[in-house]
C-alpha cells in the first residue's frame, strides 16, 4: 500500500525531447543549456505546460478505491447549529460516509496561528458557506449531490458585515498594534496645514485557476501521504497531524506544482488537506477533495478588504510633518494571518516618504464574512494605498503635481545626513534608490510632457478625459515572523553526474524551481539540464516555511547554494589532495572540472569521486540575518532590505458613464542582479496586471444576509487580455546589485510590483481632478470600478462648483 | 468504463436504460448511460458514459487526457478549451453524449508524435507564454483556433480574439507575443493550425518507434496517472491499435 502511495514525481518520469524542441535559449546542441544563474531560461515546466504533460493534483489517476469528497457549506452567515441529518445523504448508493465536526479525533482547529478556524462548523456558524460536513462517494457526481441532501438545522443570526460598524464597535479580534515616532499630536497642532480623510479599499479574490484540492492516501502504520495544491506543505503536515492526533512523522505532504497560489494556498488550503485526511485515514481508502470554483470562492479567505482613516500635517511646500492613521483591516472571522496582514500594511503606510512624527494604528476586526487572509502583498498594498491617497490629498491642497509632492517627501540618502532616512518603526532606509528610479521612469515615460500634453487635451474635452499618474514602491522583504526567515535544502551528485535538487519552495509558475535549480547549476558549474527540480516534500527537507512574502528564491536559493557548495567543496578537497595541486585550482565551469592542467567531464568527477568514497550529497541551511521587531515599541528592524519600483501609467475616463481605459504604462523594477531575467519581467508584469484588477474591476460584494453574491468569474471580473494597456513598458533597473547579501545579489520579485498598479488609480483620480481643474481630491473608493468613478466624478463636478 | 465513474458500481452499463438505485432514492441521482464514439486526436475512441458525464470529465477521466484543465467549470476562464471539429469550444460547458460521431481535439493531440511542438505550442514555450501553466492547454487551443481564422493578426485582433481565455499569472504580455510568433512560423509553413504538426521524423506515425520517443505527449499513451500502471480506467489501451479491454468500455479504433 505504501508504495502505490509514494508516486514518482512528474518530472522524474519526464524525458529529454530530442529534436525540434530548440528554442532561442538552447545555446548549442538539443537538451544541452550551457546556462546558469542570469539567463533567461524558460520555466522548467514549460514543455509540460504547452502539451499538457504537467501533473496538478488533480490530474494524478485515481487509485483503486479512492473516494471523491464533497462539501456541506452553511447557508447562513452567523448562527447555532441545532441538528445536522446525514440520513438521506448516507442512504445514497455510493457514498460511504459522512463526516461531521464531532468525528474529528484530534482538535477541530485548522488554525495557523491564533486558534478559532474549525475544520468543520461545531455548534456555532460565524460565516455563510463556512464548511459543515463533508460527504465521501465512490465518484464526485454523487457526492457533490449527496452533499445537498445533508440537513442543516441552524438558527440564524444577524450577521455583523459592515467594517467600519464592527470597528467602532470594538470587534477586535487581536490587540491593536501602535508604531509611533515623535509627538505627532502637537505636530499636527502646529501644521501649516492639516487635512484628514478615509479610504474604503475593497478585498480580492485570487482566482488561482486551479481551486483548492487535496488527495490524501493511507500508508502502514497510520501513516498518511497527501499530495496538496499548497504553498505551505510543513503546515498541512502540522494541522493534518492536529486534527488526527498524530505526530508530524506519520504524515507526508507532497507538491509537484500548483496552478497559482498567491497566497490563497498559504492557509487555505488546509480544509481540502485535512478534510481529505480525515476520510483516508476513517476509511483506509484515498481520498480526494477538490472544491468547485463556487464553493471554493465562498469558502476560503480573500485579500483584506481594509478602512484607512487618517489626518495629516504639511508645510506649504507639501511636506509632511505628521500623519495619525488608523488601519482597519477586516479580518472575517478568525485571526488566520490577519494580525500579520495588519501589521504589514503599518509597515507600508510610509511607502517612500518620511514621516518626521507619526502614529500608525493597526486594527484586526472581526466580522461574519470567510477569514481573509494572504494575497500578494499581504497588506502592504493597502497599507501603501492610504499612504499614497495621503500624498494625492495634499497635492490637491497645494495645487502641486502629485509627483512633486512625491519627491519632496522620499526618504533622503543615507549620506546626506539630514535624519530623513529612517521609517516610522525605526529601520533607516540603508539601501534607498528611490529618487534615481523616479527620475528613470518619468525620463522615460516622458511623463513632464505628457503631463502637459494632457491638461492640454483635457481642456478640450468635456466627457473623456485623461489622467497620469507617477507613484514608486517601496517593499520591505522578510516575514516578518521572524521564524519563517529559514529555509533547508537537499542536493544529490549521483555517480553519472546527474543532480537532484530539493528545497522547501513550492512551484506556483513563479519559476522557483528553475531559478534555485540556475543557483545549484551555477555553484556546481554543470548544465542546467543536469539538475531535476523535484516536488517539495516533508520528508526530504522538514519545518520549511511556507512560500510566501516574495521571500522563495532568497531563502531556498540560499539553502541549495549552501548544499551545493558543500559538495563542490568535498570534491575539490578530494582532487586537490589526490591531484597534489593548490584547491584554488579546482575549476567548475562549462559542465567540466579543472583540476590543475587536466579538465575533465563532471559525470567522470562525478564518477570517480563516488569511487574514492566522496560524499556527494549534502543539506543546506539557511537563516536569513539582521532582522527584527518589538511589537510592544513598535520598532525595530524587520525587513532584510527593501525592494523599489515605479511607474507611470495613463488612463482614460468617460466621466459622464464611469468608464475607463488603461492606455498606458511604464514600469520600472528592481529585482537587483536578476538570475533569470524573464521569469522576474513575467512576476512584474503579472503582479501590475493582478494590481490593476484589485484596484479597477474585482470587486466582492455580499448580501444583506451575508451570502456571497460573487461566486465564480462570470461575476468577478479578473483581468482579461485586453485589459493590460496596449503601450506596456516594463524594463527591470539594469545594472542594480541587492546591498544584502542575498543569493548572487538579487532580489524578491513577487509582491512588490504588484503595487505598481497604484499608478493606475492615482492617475484615475488625476483624470477625474482635472473636471474641477485639480483643485478637488476626488474621493475615489478603490476599487475604481465604473460606478465608483461616476460617484467620485459627480463629487468632484459638486465639489468644484461650490 | 470502469466502476470509478459510474454511480451504480455497473461497470458497462446499459445504454438506455436508467440504473435501478431502488425507489427511495431522489430521481435527480437517476441516471442512464449511453453509448458514445468520438474521434480524439485522431483516433476513434468508444465508450458509455452517463447522460450528464460532461466532456471536460469525459476526456481527464475516461480517457486520461488530463492536460485539459477544469477551472471554472461554468464557461468562463477558458482553461478546458478544446476543438470540435477544428472549433474551439469549453469542454465544461459539453456533455460527452452531445459530441458522439465528431472529433475532438486536445492539447495531447498538437506535437508529432516524434515529439516536434506544434508552431503554437512552441511559441508559447519560447515566448514565456505561461507561469502556473494551468491556463496554458487552454489559450494554445483558442490560438490555433483563432489563427486558423486570422492567419495574420494585429495585436488588437489578439487581443480580440483571445479574450476568452483567463490567465491570473502573466499580464498576457508574452501570451500575446507568443499568439503572433506563432502566427509568423505558421506562415512560414502554412500550416493548419488545428491539425496536429507533422513532426521532422520521417519515420513518424509509423508504429512502436515513433512511439516510443513519445515522451512528449505521455498523456496520449495513458501513462500520466501517478498510480501505478493498470491503476486506472484504460491506462493500458490506448497503445493498442485495436479495441481496448473488453472489460473496459472504453474502446479504440481508428478514425
Amino acid at each position: 500500500m505504501h508504495d502505490k502511495a509514494e508516486p514518482t514525481p512528474a518530472d522524474d518520469r519526464a524525458t529529454p525531447r530530442s529534436g525540434g524542441t530548440g528554442s532561442r535559449h538552447d545555446a548549442t546542441a538539443p537538451g544541452v543549456r550551457t546556462v546558469g544563474a542570469g539567463d533567461s531560461l524558460p520555466h522548467d515546466s514549460a514543455h509540460k505546460h504547452v502539451t499538457g504533460a504537467a501533473i496538478y493534483t488533480d490530474d494524478e489517476r485515481a487509485l483503486d478505491g479512492e473516494l471523491h469528497l464533497a462539501p456541506v457549506l452553511a447557508d447562513i452567515a452567523r448562527g447555532t447549529i441545532q441538528a445536522i441529518d446525514t440520513t438521506t445523504a448516507r442512504a445514497v448508493e455510493g457514498v460511504v460516509g459522512v463526516w461531521t465536526a464531532a468525528d474529528v479525533p484530534g482538535r477541530n482547529d485548522t488554525a495557523p496561528v491564533f486558534d478559532a478556524d474549525p475544520l468543520m462548523a461545531d455548534e456555532r456558524v460565524s460565516f455563510f458557506g463556512q464548511v459543515v460536513a463533508v460527504v465521501a462517494a465512490e465518484d464526485l457526481d454523487t457526492a457533490r449531490r449527496a452533499a445537498r441532501l445533508v440537513e442543516v438545522d441552524a438558527t440564524a443570526e444577524d450577521p455583523s458585515l459592515d467594517l467600519a460598524t464592527a470597528f467602532e464597535r470594538g470587534d477586535h479580534l487581536r490587540p491593536p498594534h501602535r508604531q509611533e515616532r515623535g509627538d505627532p499630536d502637537a505636530a499636527l497642532s502646529s501644521a501649516a496645514h492639516r487635512l484628514s480623510g478615509e479610504l474604503v479599499m475593497g478585498g480580492q479574490e485570487h482566482f488561482y485557476l486551479e481551486g483548492q484540492v487535496a488527495r490524501a492516501v493511507p500508508g502502514e502504520d497510520g501513516d498518511l501521504w497527501l499530495s496538496s495544491s499548497t504553498q505551505n506543505p510543513t503546515e498541512m503536515q502540522h494541522l493534518v497531524a492536529r486534527i488526527l492526533d498524530r505526530d508530524m512523522k506519520s504524515i507526508t505532504v507532497e507538491v509537484r506544482r500548483m496552478g497559482g497560489g498567491f497566497g490563497g494556498k498559504e492557509t487555505q488550503s488546509a480544509q481540502a488537506a485535512c478534510l481529505a485526511a480525515l476520510v483516508a485515514d476513517a476509511t483506509g481508502r484515498p481520498a480526494r477533495m477538490r472544491l468547485r470554483r463556487h464553493d471554493d470562492m465562498v469558502t476560503t479567505g480573500k485579500r483584506h478588504d481594509f478602512l484607512g482613516r487618517w489626518e495629516v500635517g504639511f508645510d506649504d511646500d507639501g511636506r509632511i510633518t505628521a500623519l495619525v492613521t488608523d488601519l482597519v483591516g477586516n479580518a472575517g472571522h478568525s485571526v488566520d494571518l490577519s494580525e500579520g496582514v495588519v501589521d504589514r500594511a503599518m509597515f507600508h503606510v510610509d511607502n517612500c516618504y518620511f514621516l518626521p512624527a507619526a502614529r500608525v494604528s493597526g486594527h484586526t476586526v472581526a466580522t461574519n464574512t470567510v477569514s481573509n487572509t494572504a494575497f500578494r502583498g499581504f497588506g502592504g498594498p493597502q497599507g501603501m494605498l492610504v499612504g499614497e491617497s495621503v500624498i494625492e490629498a495634499i497635492a490637491r491642497h497645494r495645487g502641486l503635481d502629485p509627483l512633486e509632492v512625491r519627491r519632496r517627501n522620499f526618504y533622503a540618502p543615507v549620506d546626506r545626513g539630514d535624519g530623513r532616512d529612517t521609517t516610522h518603526y525605526g529601520q533607516q532606509v540603508t539601501d534607498n534608490i528611490i529618487a534615481g528610479l523616479v527620475e528613470e521612469v518619468a525620463t522615460s515615460a516622458d511623463y513632464d510632457a505628457r503631463r502637459d500634453e494632457i491638461a492640454a487635451s483635457n481642456a478640450q474635452s468635456t466627457v473623456l478625459r485623461r489622467g497620469i499618474a507617477l507613484t514608486p514602491v517601496k517593499f520591505g522583504i522578510a516575514f516578518t515572523v521572524r521564524h519563517l526567515n529559514q529555509a533547508g535544502a537537499l542536493v544529490h551528485v549521483y555517480k553519472d553526474g546527474s543532480i537532484h535538487l530539493n528545497h522547501g519552495g513550492t512551484e506556483m509558475g513563479q519559476g522557483l524551481f528553475v531559478k534555485v535549480a540556475q543557483v545549484v547549476a551555477s555553484e556546481l558549474g554543470v548544465d542546467v539540464a543536469r539538475v531535476r527540480v523535484s516536488s517539495a516534500r516533508t520528508d526530504k527537507v522538514p519545518n520549511t516555511s511556507p512560500t510566501a512574502a516574495s521571500a522563495g528564491t532568497d531563502l531556498n536559493g540560499m539553502a541549495a547554494q549552501f548544499a551545493a557548495r558543500e559538495i563542490r567543496g568535498a570534491i575539490t578537497t578530494w582532487l586537490a589532495d589526490r591531484d597534489d595541486v593548490d584547491p584554488d585550482d579546482v575549476v567548475f565551469a562549462d559542465d567540466q572540472v579543472t583540476v590543475g592542467e587536466r579538465t575533465l567531464p563532471f559525470a567522470t568527477v562525478a564518477h570517480e569521486a563516488y569511487m574514492a568514497r566522496v560524499p556527494l550529497s549534502s543539506t543546506g541551511h539557511y537563516a536569513t540575518p539582521d532582522i527584527h521587531y518589538d511589537r510592544e515599541t513598535g520598532s525595530g528592524h524587520p525587513f532584510f532590505y527593501y525592494a523599489y519600483g515605479a511607474a507611470v501609467s495613463e488612463v482614460v475616463v468617460d466621466t459622464l458613464t464611469g468608464e475607463m481605459k488603461v492606455v498606458a504604462a511604464d514600469l520600472l523594477h528592481d529585482v537587483g542582479r536578476s538570475i533569470n531575467p524573464a521569469i522576474d519581467l513575467g512576476q512584474v508584469e503579472g503582479g501590475f496586471v493582478q494590481g490593476v484588477g484589485w484596484l479597477t474591476t474585482e470587486q466582492l460584494h455580499w448580501a444583506d444576509d451575508g451570502r456571497p453574491t460573487v461566486t465564480g468569474p462570470s461575476t468577478y471580473k479578473i483581468p482579461a487580455i485586453g485589459d493590460p494597456p496596449e503601450h506596456f513598458e516594463v524594463r527591470l533597473v539594469p545594472d542594480s546589485v541587492n546591498l544584502a547579501d542575498v543569493v548572487y545579489r538579487s532580489k524578491a520579485v513577487g509582491e512588490p510590483p504588484l503595487m505598481l498598479a497604484i499608478s493606475v488609480w492615482c492617475a484615475i483620480k488625476d483624470a477625474i481632478a482635472s473636471l474641477a481643474d485639480g483643485a478637488v481630491d476626488p474621493p475615489l473608493a478603490a476599487p475604481a470600478t465604473p460606478e465608483a468613478i461616476l460617484a467620485a466624478c459627480d463629487a468632484v463636478r459638486a465639489d468644484g462648483v461650490n | 468504463m470502469t466502476t470509478d465513474h459510474l454511480p451504480s458500481g455497473d461497470p458497462g452499463g446499459t445504454p438506455g436504460h436508467a440504473h435501478d438505485h431502488g425507489s427511495d432514492l431522489p430521481a435527480d441521482l437517476v441516471e442512464s448511460t449511453h453509448a458514445v464514439s468520438v474521434t480524439v486526436n485522431g483516433r476513434l475512441r468508444r465508450a458509455t458514459v452517463p447522460a450528464r458525464r460532461l466532456l471536460s470529465d469525459f476526456l481527464r477521466h475516461d480517457l486520461g487526457l488530463t492536460g485539459t484543465h477544469v477551472g471554472c467549470e461554468h464557461g468562463v476562464c477558458g482553461c478546458c478549451t478544446v476543438l470540435l471539429d477544428g472549433a474551439a469550444v469549453r469542454a465544461c460547458l459539453l456533455l460527452a453524449v452531445g459530441v458522439d460521431g465528431r472529433a475532438v481535439t486536445t492539447i495531447e493531440g498538437l506535437a508529432a508524435e516524434d515529439g516536434t511542438l506544434h508552431p503554437v505550442q512552441q511559441a508559447f514555450h519560447d515566448e514565456h507564454g505561461l507561469q502556473c501553466g494551468f491556463c496554458t492547454p487552454g489559450f494554445v487551443m483558442s490560438a490555433c483556433d483563432f489563427l486558423a481564422d486570422n492567419a495574420t493578426p494585429t495585436r488588437a485582433e489578439i487581443r480580440e480574439g483571445m479574450s476568452g481565455n483567463l490567465c491570473r499569472c502573466t499580464g498576457y504580455q508574452n501570451i500575446t507575443a507568443a499568439v503572433e510568433t506563432a502566427a509568423a512560423r505558421l506562415a512560414e509553413t502554412g500550416q493548419d493550425p488545428r491539425a496536429r504538426c507533422a513532426g521532422n521524423d520521417p519515420d513518424s506515425g509509423s508504429g512502436a518507434v515513433a512511439r516510443a520517443r513519445m515522451g512528449a505527449t505521455p498523456n496520449e499513451a495513458g501513462t500520466t496517472g501517478r498510480g501505478p500502471a493498470g491503476q486506472g480506467p484504460s491506462s493500458t489501451g490506448a497503445l493498442d491499435d485495436g479495441p481496448g479491454d473488453p472489460g473496459s468500455a472504453v474502446g479504440e479504433g481508428d478514425a
